[in-house]
């Protein structure tokens, strides 16, 4: 760490050290943009210019990748940086007072920088806490269930001079990686299923698929009717097929822990509670198609369960489970790298994540080609959820009609839900697909529901008429989020708040996504201001129409569900804050409003619309 | 992007498809928006432009393929496809994201050099953009780049269609421009300081006054050179040179 100033030959050399460290190549420049993040507090000009020198690229393409991520800085940031998840979650759970401690005693505002370069204060979306909300990021450690007083602890301690860390968790760097992860965020498993979160012996699947022929472990993930738990759905086993067919020098396996979707959080609880299943299921999956190679790209916001990740790969390498033979079988090599993120919603998008693994902005790429014929460096790619891989895993050992047996008609086996919001028991459950949310909301006690958003913004927000409906890809789809709304919360405040969200995390690429949200976001405000009339319903109809239309992937696709969805399930809040359209004028024009800027720039008042004009 | 390479074996393999009804042919790896060019349709765009890869990004190129939206100039051509490219639904596609970029952007028409050689203006003209807008104007406020002797970038009026970016990458091969930041944000930006500070040249492919769609790039001491009325789009609406090659 840089805590005396590096004359500029230092800091090439320092540079230059970090890119070494990932042999110059341009593919690493997440890796290598997060190393000088850590050690400078932010991406400085002339560190561009080395990195772009180092890897043979221009300074603005460097740029490009800095400037994307939220988590990095091109302007420097504090020694501990200090951001509070402002998800609706926790806004509900009293964010505010907590902000207003942080505030007063560090001394800086929201996005400001302490004047000594100790502090940043900023917040951030969903950082996937939301059953112990308000919870922040200090640096990597999480602090969770936040209240006015324990935030003025933090602020105190930190201030002291103790490292975040040990803030959050007194003795924490003594434990073990995976019991100090246990100990700072709560895993809250409130119903273990039978495929998941129950008893899982190790290395079931992985020994029977060892004996297996690669189409063999396809066909058996194939009848067990897995689909895909990151939300889209897609017949796993048919994914696994198509990238083992053809003809190909390289194949890479990839895990999708990129969970970004608000409200959702069960990736996290898997990959502490159930790390070791997750690489099981990533190695079967390498058998299956042929990869040698694997990367588990890991959201910048789970930082802290890095070193647990890291421990349990070093030790399934030294089990012989990863690397050269594995389990004594010729050719079964495989072995995984872990790929930080630094803050971006879209890189769940498989083209986004690809793109950011490949050192490139996380915009989503151009299909197509798919990432089963092209994906990670234009090599044929499995990429897969993390919940996903894990029931593969189970799949291998307990076989494909026990997985198959589970759930409902086209949504087979248990799905993970993170449930949170308005109930007594937010946490991880994990069910066979098919419940009602009624029967959802019996079980975590969230009866007093009036809304429920399942799977997050980019899915449904339903009333009381549709909790009879069910939880399966062919009826209320999810990659697991359900947040639970009471009858004191405001719709359109939600709605707001979540397209504020797409807003900041559309990538920017194609039109609609980066301009059509903003719009549909002015659109709801009005309604917020009580400025709409019926037209403006029409509107935010026409207006999500286009977007969906015509965006290039699932955000855009999927951005003005918040709006649509509330529109359906409680039109009369709509109707009930706009007002009437009389003689073709708009009943919520305000005249007076609308002349303020020309009185600014007039350095007047109105002749006509004032009437105590006098001057 | 994908473009056929083996010029012997592509009369062999070329197949055909159709574009709201009409026949016509195609090779692979060709797009349906570069099979639709050669053969006289023209599919509005902003974002593509001839000799430049395809980004797909404007989305004004949305057709409809068994009643997917896919955008013209990225997805490859199939054999038998029927694709429909001008409807009035897609018409209203299209008008509102040229809406949407007007109202991202200043667009000032009346005091814009770049009035009547500007693909912006001419698209909302052949999209009969005519009504007054829904939508709240975004106005950017961000600095003009006058640094440089010859050339001058006002991105308050850029269209992030990146034919700049790609142009200067991938025919000068200087890579002057990129996008950075994310979102509405997102911009484009030099490679250096600001374009005194790169080595761009008013030569430069990037510069020629067919890249930059609207009036973003400026090329100093030309302005007006052409009268109004005697400009690009004064003869004939955006597209018509594709169509006249069906006449």
């Amino acid at each position: 760490m840089s805590s005396s100033p590096q004359s500029p030959q230092q800091v090439v050399d320092a540079v230059s050290a970090i890119c070494a460290q990932f042999s110059n190549d341009r593919h690493r420049m997440l890796d290598i943009l997060l190393k000088v993040q850590g050690a400078y507090r932010c991406i400085s000009p002339e560190a561009m210019e080395i990195i772009a020198r180092q890897l043979g690229l221009t300074r603005i393409a460097v740029e490009g990748v800095a400037s994307f991520y939220s988590f990095l800085s091109l302007a420097p940031k504090g020694r501990v940086t200090i951001r509070l998840c402002d998800d609706i979650i926790d806004r509900f759970a009293g964010l505010d007072a907590v902000v207003r401690v942080f505030e007063s005693k560090l001394g800086i505002k929201m996005g400001e920088t302490s004047a000594d370069g100790a502090f940043s204060l900023e917040t951030t979306p969903c950082i996937g806490m939301c059953d112990q909300a308000p919870a922040a990021l200090i640096n990597d450690a999480v602090a969770t269930r936040l209240t006015a007083e324990k935030a003025g602890q933090i602020c105190d301690a930190l201030l002291a001079g103790t490292p975040p860390a040990a803030v959050v968790l007194s003795g924490s760097d003594e434990l073990p990686a995976v019991e100090r992860a246990r100990r700072m965020v709560d895993n809250n498993i409130r119903h273990a299923g039978a495929v998941l979160l129950g008893p899982v012996p190790a290395d079931a699947g992985l020994k029977n698929a060892a004996a297996m022929t690669p189409s063999q472990i396809i066909s058996s993930i194939e009848d067990s009717g897995l689909r895909g738990c990151g939300g889209a759905g897609f017949v796993t086993g048919r994914k696994w097929r198509m990238a083992a067919s053809g003809q190909a020098e390289k194949r890479f396996i990839m895990c999708n822990a990129d969970e970004g979707e608000p409200g959702t959080f069960k990736d996290r609880v898997l990959l502490t509670e159930r790390p070791h299943l997750l690489i099981e299921g990533m190695t079967i999956a390498a058998r299956a198609i042929g990869a040698r190679e694997g990367i588990l790209y890991l959201r910048g916001e789970y930082a802290y369960l890095l070193p647990v990740l890291e421990t349990v790969l070093a030790e399934q390498r030294a089990n012989g489970r990863l690397g050269k033979a594995i389990l004594g079988v010729r050719n079964y090599d495989f072995d995984i790298r872990v790929q930080l993120g630094a803050g971006a919603y879209v890189c769940g998008e498989e083209g986004a994540l690809l793109n950011s693994c490949e050192g490139l902005p996380g915009e989503p790429k151009t299909r197509p080609p798919y990432p089963v014929t092209s994906g990670y460096l234009g090599y044929p790619t499995v990429i897969n959820n993390v919940e996903t891989f894990c029931h593969a895993a189970r799949i291998l050992d307990k076989g494909s009609q026990w997985f198959f047996g589970m759930g409902v008609d086209g949504s087979h086996g248990t799905k993970l839900f993170s449930v949170c919001g308005d109930c007594l028991n937010p946490g991880i459950y994990e069910l066979p697909y098919g419940h009602s949310i009624t029967e959802l909301l019996e079980l975590v006690g969230g009866e007093d529901a009036s809304a429920v958003q399942v799977g997050g913004p980019s899915g449904t927000m339903i009333g009381r008429d549709s909790f009879h409906r069910k939880l399966s890809f062919d009826d209320l789809a999810t990659g697991g989020a359900i947040i639970i709304f009471n009858g004191s919360r405001n719709i359109l405040e939600i709605v707001d708040y979540y397209m504020s969200f797409f807003v900041h995390e559309s990538c920017g690429y194609c039109t609609p996504c980066r301009v059509g949200n903003v719009l549909l976001q002015k659109a709801i405000g009005k309604f917020r201001k009580g400025l709409a009339s019926q037209e403006d319903i029409a509107q935010l109809r026409d207006l999500s129409a286009t977007i969906i239309e015509t965006s290039r992937c699932g955000l855009g696709v999927t951005s003005p569900n918040p709006v649509l969805t509330s529109l359906k399930s409680f039109p009369l809040i709509y109707s009930a804050v706009s007002k009437p359209t009389q003689d073709g004028r708009q009943a919520t024009f305000d005249i007076q409003s609308a002349i303020d800027g020309a009185r600014h720039i007039a350095k007047r008042r109105s002749y006509i619309f004032d009437k105590d004009f006098s001057q | 992007m994908n473009a056929p390479t083996d010029n012997g074996s592509r009369r062999d393999t070329a197949f055909t498809f159709s574009i709201d009804g009409v026949e016509l042919r195609a090779y692979p790896g060709q797009t349906i928006m570069e099979a639709a060019d050669a053969a006289g349709i023209y599919i509005p765009r902003l974002c593509d432009h001839e000799g430049l890869r395809h980004q797909g990004s404007c989305r004004v190129c949305t057709v409809k393929v068994g009643g997917r939206s896919v955008s013209a100039c990225t997805q490859p051509a199939s054999p038998g496809q029927n694709v429909e490219a001008e409807t009035p639904h897609l018409a209203k596609l299209r008008r509102d994201l040229v809406e949407m970029l007007f109202h991202e952007g200043n667009h000032f028409c009346p005091i814009c050099e770049a009035s009547g050689n500007c693909e912006l203006q001419a698209m909302a003209y052949r999209l009969e953009m005519t009504a007054p807008s829904r939508f709240p104007y975004l106005e950017p406020n961000r600095d003009v780049d006058a640094s440089h002797r010859d050339i001058a970038l006002d991105t308050n009026r850029c269209i992030s269609c990146g034919r700049c970016i790609r142009a200067s990458q991938d025919v000068d091969g200087k890579g002057l421009f990129g996008y950075v930041g994310r979102g509405i944000r997102r911009r484009v930006s030099v490679n250096g300081a600001d374009l005194a500070h790169t080595d761009a040249s008013i030569d430069d492919h990037a510069f020629s006054p067919e890249v930059c769609p609207v009036g973003c790039i400026i090329r100093k001491n030309e302005g007006f050179t052409i009268p109004i009325g005697e400009r690009r789009f004064d003869h004939g609406l955006i597209g018509h040179d594709i169509e006249d090659k069906r006449k």
